[in-house]
């Protein structure tokens, strides 16, 4: 396999960085090197969060270094905010063959008088991918689970589905246990399982 | 992951953040003494330590300052146990009055600085820095680390040339290897069961004239044996792809995080370029660099903000190589952090090979705009209340507003737009007294918060009471240093360790400073601050006026 990239953007407070720790044990637990990127501080409060995520073969030639994807080469961007996918849009490529997956959900700007809809940001994405799909996790999650916070887990789970990453569905669940406090963990699971069954 | 740390499973490969390396290679090397104060990114070397001090047996505090972390590191570390201190890159600044002697007298235990910069600025306001110039201002060693492995390998490393040569050493990291996620093989955790004990040695300890300048000159000579007996052998500068075979006589000369994004850069472009990656960046390995440039035509140095190994390598080719044409800034920025795609492309130009950036393309939709998400207060915050009522009270158009580092500097943006300027901590306070003193008719409210304000806001309280200055200022106690993760300060009734004390009143810190005109207002009570605001900004005793706005973080 040559490597997998993949990049999780949304709002602070929306569970990026957890997202982003299971996806990475998951990895490890699939026998897959890794790196990570992310920041930390300020942009917790409610500021934009991009993190990336890169696995592939652990020595070699086609060994991975960086903690940073390039632009244009992304295989799978999560987008647990729609907005935020204008902003990570960088990253992918038709030539990529770059998938999105965007929640429809949008969390406005302060100051911002216009509030874009998720199908005209679908559109406009579309150019920067091979697929571009919107998932109402925030909304399922709410009305079935009470907690939007599980939307990101929610779309793991579609992606584990549709078979968009090389990493076996187990290991993914065995990291969400690993990676989220004991007592979420069933909830998390649900989230997952509910896009599974779909 | 806190319990994966501290886990004994020799050989075991975990996922940890550079930070994260630190603190374990801290670990396997028998450290007792931690000390720090927070600041992104380097937080999690602290953060770590905070909760597993007791568990592992090492002491622990958030100091007051960075200054004070450091010199009571010093102190432990003179009385011969192992220690780390971690900071940011301004918290140098702040030490750095200590931090130079403290390199000539040098220590006994082992001690290790860890200083995390912030290329592009993603956590820090005040200014880019690049603590590389630290290498000619105090002639410290300093390793750079590119992976959270070699976090961990670093600071083994470290503490042990650190004990060996009685000099403390520098890790420097960057926020792309601080926060860099990867696999990291666990070894040993040794626990240190030194007994600290300081014996009396003015010869070493005290840099008084004129034994100081012996202490410089045995200073450089340590140095130069670091040099010759480490930096020289070390396998942490080494040569990669030493086989000259491409065309263009290329070699590239890089490390910390410009070194993976060199070699991705490679592989990408499907070249075999030589490449000398450093782990020391003082003191050089001068010879292995003059060995490694002498066949070479030309020569890239990859190195993130300002050209300091680009100078360098200038300096050492003129000896031997003085025809080489050495690049770096002309084809990478100074400015911000480097991105993968940039050194790809700079390598590909060195070596004549195409390479096109993927996404040229642009949102067209006028609609969309790339989003633009200022971080905002909490929901619930205490400052929203403080903030609402200085609205209430004046008019802001008429009012300076000083700023300082913490949750509050958040009043930049919308909707208060409550900061005309910022600088660094402790500074709001100086700042207004000289606004004042200058300009007596314009009103002034300066903010600092509680911890910023034992961190370093005294002085310049003292400085404006004793110089009959008459700014108003508003000191925002949310109990706790909030924006870097909760951590205590010497206001909070609890050590970082875990023990009750009874925390130091800011009321009585200011009232001996001999503040006359203090109120301790709740926000909740939006009428009564805006009162105080008003009554505060139109004393006409000429006197320094102080509001303690005290409501505790939501998140305490």
């Amino acid at each position: 396999m040559k490597e997998f990239n993949i990049i999780i953007s949304g709002v602070g407070g929306q569970g990026v960085i957890t997202l982003t720790r299971i996806l990475a044990k998951a990895a490890i637990f699939n026998g897959y090197d890794v790196k990570t990127s992310e920041l930390h501080g300020l942009s917790q409060k409610g500021g934009s969060v991009e993190t990336h995520v890169r696995f592939g073969v652990l020595t070699g030639a086609k060994q991975i270094h960086s903690p940073l994807i390039e632009k244009g080469k992304a295989d799978l961007i999560i987008c647990i905010e729609a907005q935020e996918s204008l902003k990570s849009y960088i990253y992918g490529s038709k030539k990529s063959g770059t998938i999105f997956l965007i929640n429809d959900f949008i969390k406005p700007i302060l100051g911002s008088k216009i509030i874009p809809q998720t199908k005209d940001i679908l559109e406009e994405i579309k150019r920067f991918s091979k697929k571009s799909i919107s998932i109402p996790a925030s909304k399922i999650t709410k009305e079935k689970l009470g907690k939007e916070v599980l939307s990101g887990v929610y779309i793991l789970g579609y992606a584990a589905s549709k078979k968009l990453f090389p990493l076996k569905t187990k290991f993914i669940l065995e990291s969400i246990k690993k990676t989220v406090p004991k007592k979420y963990f069933l909830l998390n699971k649900k989230a997952f399982d509910l896009a599974n069954y779909d | 992951m806190i319990e994966e740390i501290i886990s004994n499973k020799v050989g075991q490969k975990i996922i940890l953040l550079g930070n994260e390396g630190i603190a374990r290679g801290a670990l396997e090397s028998g450290v007792q003494f931690v000390t720090a104060y927070p600041g992104t990114p380097s937080s999690e070397v602290g953060n770590t330590f905070w909760r597993i001090a007791k568990k592992v047996g090492v002491y622990f505090e958030f100091s007051t300052n960075e200054k004070v972390a450091l010199e009571a590191g010093a102190g432990a570390a003179f009385s011969g146990l192992r220690t780390l201190v971690s900071m940011k890159h301004f918290g140098l600044n702040v030490a750095s009055d200590f931090f130079m002697p403290l390199v000539y007298s040098g220590i006994k235990g082992g001690m290790v600085i860890l200083i995390a910069d912030d290329p592009s600025c993603w956590s820090s306001a005040q200014s880019e820095e690049n603590t590389r110039a630290f290498a000619s201002l105090a002639h410290i060693p300093i390793l750079e680390p590119s992976t959270p492995q070699e976090c961990k390998d670093f600071t083994k490393l470290a503490f042990d040339l650190s004990e060996k040569f009685q000099i403390p050493i520098m890790i420097r990291e960057t926020t792309r290897v601080a926060l860099q996620g990867g696999i990291v093989k666990l070894g040993k955790i040794v626990k240190g069961k030194r007994k600290g004990k300081f014996v009396k040695d003015p010869h070493q300890f005290s840099t008084m004239p004129p034994r100081v300048l012996e202490m410089k000159k045995e200073l450089l000579e340590k140095i130069e044996k670091i040099k010759n007996q480490v930096s020289e052998k070390s396998l942490i500068n080494k040569v990669y792809n030493n086989q000259i075979s491409n065309k263009s006589k290329l070699g590239i000369i890089t490390s910390s995080v410009s070194y993976l994004y060199v070699m991705e850069a490679l592989k990408e472009l499907n070249l075999n370029i030589p490449v000398l990656k450093l782990g020391f960046f003082n003191p050089l390995p001068e010879q292995k660099i003059k060995k490694f440039i002498k066949p070479l035509k030309k020569i890239l140095a990859v190195e993130e903000l300002e050209p300091y190994l680009e100078k360098e390598v200038t300096i050492i080719a003129k000896d031997v190589n003085p025809k080489l044409q050495i690049f770096g800034k002309d084809l990478l920025s100074e400015t911000g952090e480097l991105r993968p795609e940039e050194v790809t492309k700079a390598v590909a130009k060195l070596a004549s090979k195409k390479f096109k950036t993927e996404t040229l393309l642009k949102i067209k939709n006028p609609k969309l705009k790339i989003p633009k998400r200022a971080p905002q207060f909490c929901p619930g915050c205490p400052y929203w209340l403080v903030f609402n009522a200085i609205k209430k009270a004046v008019d802001p158009k008429k009012v300076i507003f000083g700023g300082e580092i913490g949750c509050y500097m958040l009043a930049f943006y919308p909707p208060f737009h409550f900061q005309d300027y910022l600088f660094c901590m402790g500074s709001s306070v100086g700042v207004a007294h000289g606004i004042k003193k200058a300009s007596n008719k314009q009103k002034l409210i300066s903010f600092i918060g509680d911890s910023s304000f034992f961190h370093s806001g005294i002085p310049a309280l003292l400085n404006a009471v004793h110089n009959k200055s008459n700014p108003l200022i508003i000191v925002m106690d949310n109990q706790t240093t909030a924006m870097t993760g909760h951590q205590p300060n010497p206001g909070t009734d609890k050590t970082s360790m875990g023990d009750k004390v009874e925390g130091a009143k800011i009321e009585n810190v200011i009232k001996a400073c001999g503040v006359k005109d203090l109120k301790i207002i709740d926000p909740i009570k939006q009428k009564e601050f805006a009162k105080a605001v008003k009554d505060s900004l139109n004393n006409k005793n000429n006197e320094v006026s102080v509001i303690i706005a005290r409501r505790p973080c939501i998140y305490i």
